[in-house]
């Protein structure tokens, strides 16, 4: 028979191993040499602790009262595990980019990093971890009675205690020396994280001994043991299909919300790769794990004597058949169990407790001045010591009060139940945008207190609710009896507390996000963590955990923009007289800079990023990168608006010159109309007054006779000649002229028009250059007459000399031919030359006849003639150029 | 599903690959991730058959057939995750493909 | 004793029109051909009625009239204004000037006669 100090120089002994190994490790992973520790076999081994020494002892136990129902602790991870792409890998990917350190940090995170929702976690948490603490506590405790005092089952009380709080002192000293050796801003320790892998492996050890030891020694072989179970009280499947399903999504649930999971899940992990691993051996363990469950069960039940314990047949059935050494190896199974589970839920805890309740506090009472390193490093370790210490003393303190009677399995599934309350928030977080800290909040807070009244309370046992409370419902009123809520009765107490726990927590969770309306931090969080993969190329490296002038420097030239950013920073440096371009992170600087940057990203926005970074938690660097990013999108987005206003008045102006022309047009239009008028009207009067005296005047003589009469004739015939030449424009403006093309000399063409123009009246002196004019036309030679015509009567009516000449001349260009007309009168003023080729624009003010249509007509004339007329500017008198194109033109032969 | 492309991290700017293999090699991968995430919901399925198990005494199902039909799924839902995920990495190995 | 009519007025064959109706109505008729000197001549001259036209060289029939009402010696002087454009408006801007008559071109020989008379009737027969 093994000696009880014997047991202990193996403890003690293998305490020692696990130092060591946690130590090695450590060392390894200091010196870069990282590879082998973080195998990705050592982060599928690290995930066993969800195998605690509940399920260690208590699954046999569990099977030997109520069968299969232990598998479902095992299918439930078994399926998150499997199906890790949809859930876990989202979980990690969020868990390295926003450098999250618990479950707690995650929900908050997402949740605009609300500290208030933190808090709730961990106190959740707390809660639902110390009796599982002081399960592993009393676990270990009972395992040593089966070795001090076989066959006696209760031994004192106060040795109890006393075995209990050694074992306590003992973890709580090995967690504080490898959970908090340093401060990573990662949260990983490579040292506790091997020695949980080890474990991992003796427990597995361990319990696969038994169980073959249990099959092959004891039954006889597979079948013989499955007959044995077939005959066995086990032999029938035997299950409510609630619990089968409902402890099934429960232990699916648990696994990812669990502190110490998420912290071996998600914090501890390093690499997305080993999930892959970690998605198929981890299924395997559990599968062996719980292979040999329901055989050891039933040989239990068969070998041991009735009233036994059954948690503790993985122990007293080697026992019994006097196998020592595998009794001890056993022992050594549930110690493992029992110990890691302990160190990291000891772990994760702290890191809550001290990140959402101590480091607030302290930072409240202290003034906020974590500006300087040096002090919060140190506060933040001595939190983390105090925290495990507590939370291990709760652990003890739970299992001294208790008295450790409840059978073990129903403490884990309280825990679990309270844990699953996390699971809405955590979803909802990271694949809904819509979830906001209101409805996180509120369904967390639902969750917690049905969990809280409904089986938290129940399962410490009578006194904790009084009761009458337990049978008629609180205040009397029996719609709230903890076990009947809203009068559905006759359901298991646990599922009835799982059902309406998550039940009103998802709806509460649902309806308060629907209905409230996200911070800016949240929505941006919400972001990040939805669209994770978007924007996450994996963790970059971040030290330290204090004000950094860079990184504000960083957030604030991309916020800013560098210039503007360097010039401030520049500016602060110089007045604090610090050498180089950095300030040094004063209150009166940080508070200038978020003045500053809140004129950019809103005043809140601002406070929170430059708090975030001075104040240095756990929050990454990226995020606050993330928000310079989007507000330097939204800067971008604004400056394209202003391009776009530019473009729109750009528009604007061109509508407003389009209008200006086209009011022009109009008003040029009822010009044109008021000037045909006037020139219709002018002869008009002529002719009716002048026929009026002829036909009312009497004793006129025949010669007024004669005059009158012949003035009537003469108007109408400046009548008929305007509504010509109206007549005329319109038709080449409409483009309906038809051109008579015809060969002739162009000194033949000049010399009718200069016949026609100057017929009577002032004679004008006109020189030409008859050589020159040798040139063989092909073009309508009537209207180029015309347009002649008319530019040599303009130069006889409007040329004031008192000799009047006009010069001819004809110049070849090389594709054109000029034909100038140049008088020696006083030309057309630089304003009017723009005019005179419109409508009625009279070259001069002097009364010449014309109705001014003339240089229109021409101007219409040559442009259907394929050339031009321009007035030539430089001249001393007026100087008209038309211009034939070479091919209507033909050299004389 | 609707998040394929944005999950694909061969898809990121960061790693540009010719597009032939892209598309080919981005083709397997997305069938091997619908694989993956089929794979729980099947497991899922297989596992809620025992609730359709009677617990009548006479025609129960015997303890030992239970026990081989949960393992036997276990097994294989193990040994499909194990192909799931060294095809995965496989794919992910290959030249400019690491995750 | 004869009234003097001052026609101002750029169309020649219109001012001999003018000219030979008013004269076989007793009128002494006086002709001015230049928007610039319009306003001195009329001064110089002292006729009884000004016949305007509103388009003419050098200075609008309007300008003139606007000259012609700032003057205390013209201010009440009847002015008939004869224009080729018939506007509303020309009407309204010519009302709004002063003008004492306004005749559109072409006009009935009468009607000039007639409004010329009118315009000077009250002088002739005070109250």
């Amino acid at each position: 028979m093994i000696t009880l100090n014997a047991l202990i120089a193996v403890c003690l002994t293998y305490v020692v191993f696990l130092f060591a190994v946690a130590f090695v490790a450590e060392r390894s992973a200091l010196r870069g040499r990282v590879r082998w520790v973080r195998a990705p076999l050592v982060y599928t081994l690290s995930l066993s602790i969800y195998c605690t020494a509940w399920t260690f002892y208590g699954a046999v136990g569990s099977a030997a009262r109520s069968g299969f129902e232990y598998l479902t602790i095992y299918l439930g991870p078994s399926l998150v595990m499997i199906g890790w792409w949809w859930v876990l890998r989202k979980l990690v990917r969020i868990g390295r980019s926003q450098r999250i350190t618990s479950v707690a940090d995650l929900v908050s995170s997402r949740y605009g990093k609300s500290n208030l929702l933190a808090i709730c976690v961990t106190i959740l948490a707390v809660i639902g971890t110390t009796p599982y603490i002081a399960l592993q506590l009393q676990s270990v405790t009972l395992s040593f009675e089966v070795f001090a005092q076989p066959g006696v089952p209760s031994p004192e009380e106060g040795q109890r205690s006393y075995t209990a709080l050694w074992v306590a002192v003992g973890l709580a000293i090995f967690t504080v020396i490898f959970g908090t050796r340093n401060l990573d801003a990662n949260e990983r320790h490579h040292g506790v994280v091997m020695a949980i892998a080890v474990e991992a492996v003796v427990k597995l050890a361990a319990l696969m001994a038994v169980g073959i030891f249990v099959v092959w020694g004891l039954s006889g072989g597979v079948a013989e043991t499955l007959a044995r179970i077939d005959s066995s009280e086990l032999g029938q499947w035997q299950m409510d299909g609630g619990r089968w399903a409902g402890l099934t999504l429960l232990s699916a649930a648990a696994f990812l919300c669990l502190p110490r999971m998420f912290q071996v899940l998600v914090v501890e992990s390093d690499d997305e790769g080993h999930l892959r691993t970690a998605s198929w051996a981890f299924p395997l363990y559990l599968m062996m794990m719980s292979l040999f469950v329901v055989p050891i069960a039933v040989v239990g039940l068969d070998l041991m004597p009735p009233g036994s314990n059954p948690d503790l047949f993985v122990l007293t059935v080697p026992l019994a058949t006097g196998q020592e050494g595998l009794a001890v190896l056993s022992f050594l199974g549930g110690f493992s169990s029992a110990t890691s589970m302990v160190i990291v839920a000891a772990i994760a805890l702290s890191t809550m407790v001290s990140n959402h309740i101590v480091m607030p506090i302290w930072l409240r009472l202290t003034g906020g001045g974590a500006s300087v390193s040096g002090d919060v490093r140190s506060v933040v370790l001595l939190a983390r010591r105090l925290s495990i210490a507590g939370v291990v003393g709760l652990g003890y303190l739970y299992y001294s009060l208790s008295g450790g009677g409840t059978a073990l399995a129903t403490i884990g599934f309280v825990s679990f139940v309270g844990m699953a309350q996390v699971l809405p928030a955590m979803l909802g977080g990271i694949f809904w945008r819509g979830a906001t800290r209101t409805g996180a909040l509120g369904g967390l807070i639902t969750g917690f207190t049905i969990w809280i009244y409904a089986l938290f309370l129940p399962s410490i046992g009578s006194g904790a609710l009084p009761d009458a409370v337990m049978t008629e419902g609180l205040f009397g009123l029996a719609w709230l009896r903890p076990q009947a809520l809203f009068g559905i009765v006759g359901l298991d107490p646990l599922l009835h507390a799982l059902l309406w726990s998550m039940t009103l927590n998802v709806i509460t969770f649902v309806v308060f996000s629907l209905a409230s309306f996200p911070s800016p931090l949240e929505r941006l969080q919400g972001a990040q963590f939805v669209n994770v993969f978007d924007h996450s190329g994996g963790p970059r490296s971040w030290a330290g955990g204090v004000a950094q002038t860079e990184d504000l420097m960083i957030m604030a030239q991309r916020i800013l923009g560098a210039p503007e950013a360097q010039a401030l920073f520049e500016r602060e440096a110089r007045r604090q007289g610090t050498r180089g371009p950095l300030p040094d992170p004063t209150p009166d600087f940080l508070e200038s800079l978020e003045r500053v940057l809140s004129g950019s990203v809103g005043a809140a926005t601002a406070h929170a990023m430059v708090g975030q970074i001075v104040g240095g938690m756990s929050v990454s660097v990226e995020d606050l990168m993330a928000v310079a990013d989007e507000s330097a999108q939204l800067m971008e987005y604004s400056a394209r608006l202003e391009t776009q206003s530019n473009e729109l008045s750009r528009t604007a102006r061109q509508l407003r010159e389009a209008n200006q022309k086209l009011t022009r047009l109009s008003v040029q239009k009822d010009a044109f109309l008021t000037q045909i008028s006037h020139e219709l009207r002018t002869p008009m009067t002529s002719i009716r007054a002048f026929s009026e005296i002829l036909r009312d005047s009497t004793g006129l003589t025949a010669g007024e006779q004669i005059k009158y009469a012949s003035i009537i004739h003469d108007e109408a015939i400046r009548l008929t000649r305007l509504l010509d030449d109206l007549l005329d424009l319109s038709v080449l403006e409409n483009g309906q002229v038809h051109l008579n093309l015809r060969q002739g000399k162009l000194g033949e063409v000049l010399d009718r028009a200069a016949a026609a123009a100057n017929d009577g009246g002032l004679s004008l002196r006109i020189r030409r250059d008859a050589r020159r004019e040798q040139v063989m036309l092909n073009t309508d030679l009537d209207r180029l007459s015309q347009v002649f015509i008319n530019l040599i009567a303009n130069a006889r009516k409007y040329c004031i000399s008192d000799q009047p000449e006009l010069s001819i001349q004809v110049t070849d260009d090389s594709d054109l031919l000029f034909i100038d007309f140049v008088d020696n009168g006083e030309g057309v003023s630089a304003e009017a030359q723009d005019m005179i080729f419109e409508k009625f624009a009279r070259v001069s003010d002097s009364q010449a006849g014309g109705a001014g249509l003339g240089l229109a007509i021409s101007r219409q004339i040559m442009t259907r003639l394929g050339g031009g007329i321009v007035y030539l500017p430089g001249h001393k008198g007026a100087a008209f150029r038309v211009m034939l194109p070479r091919n209507y033109a033909m050299a004389a032969q | 599903m609707t998040e394929d492309g944005a999950e694909d991290p061969l898809r990121t700017p960061a790693r540009p690959r010719s597009p032939l293999f892209l598309q080919r090699e981005s083709y397997r991968r997305r069938r091997l991730i619908d694989a993956a995430r089929f794979l729980p919901i099947l497991g899922l399925l297989l596992w809620a058959v025992p609730l359709l198990w009677s617990g009548g005494p006479e025609d129960a199902m015997p303890g030992s057939g239970a026990l081989i039909y949960i393992f036997g799924i276990w097994t294989a839902l193990v040994v499909a995750a194990f192909v799931l995920s060294v095809r995965l990495r496989r794919n992910e190995e290959k030249p400019g493909g690491g995750a | 004793m004869q009234k003097h009519v001052l026609v101002i007025e750029d169309e020649p064959n219109i001012i001999e029109a003018i000219s030979f109706i008013l004269s076989r109505d007793g009128w002494s008729v006086r002709t001015h051909s230049n928007g610039v000197t319009a306003v001195e001549t009329v001064l110089a001259r002292k006729p009884d009625v000004v016949i305007l036209d509103v388009m003419l060289p050098g200075k609008s029939g309007y300008d003139i009239l606007r000259e012609l009402r700032d003057l205390p010696e013209t201010r009440d002087l009847p002015i008939l204004m004869l224009t080729a454009r018939g506007q509303t408006k020309d009407r309204e801007l010519a009302e709004r000037a002063g003008v004492s008559h306004f005749m559109t071109k072409p006009f009935s020989n009468a009607e000039v006669i007639e409004a010329v008379r009118a315009l000077v009737a009250p002088v002739s027969d005070p109250p």
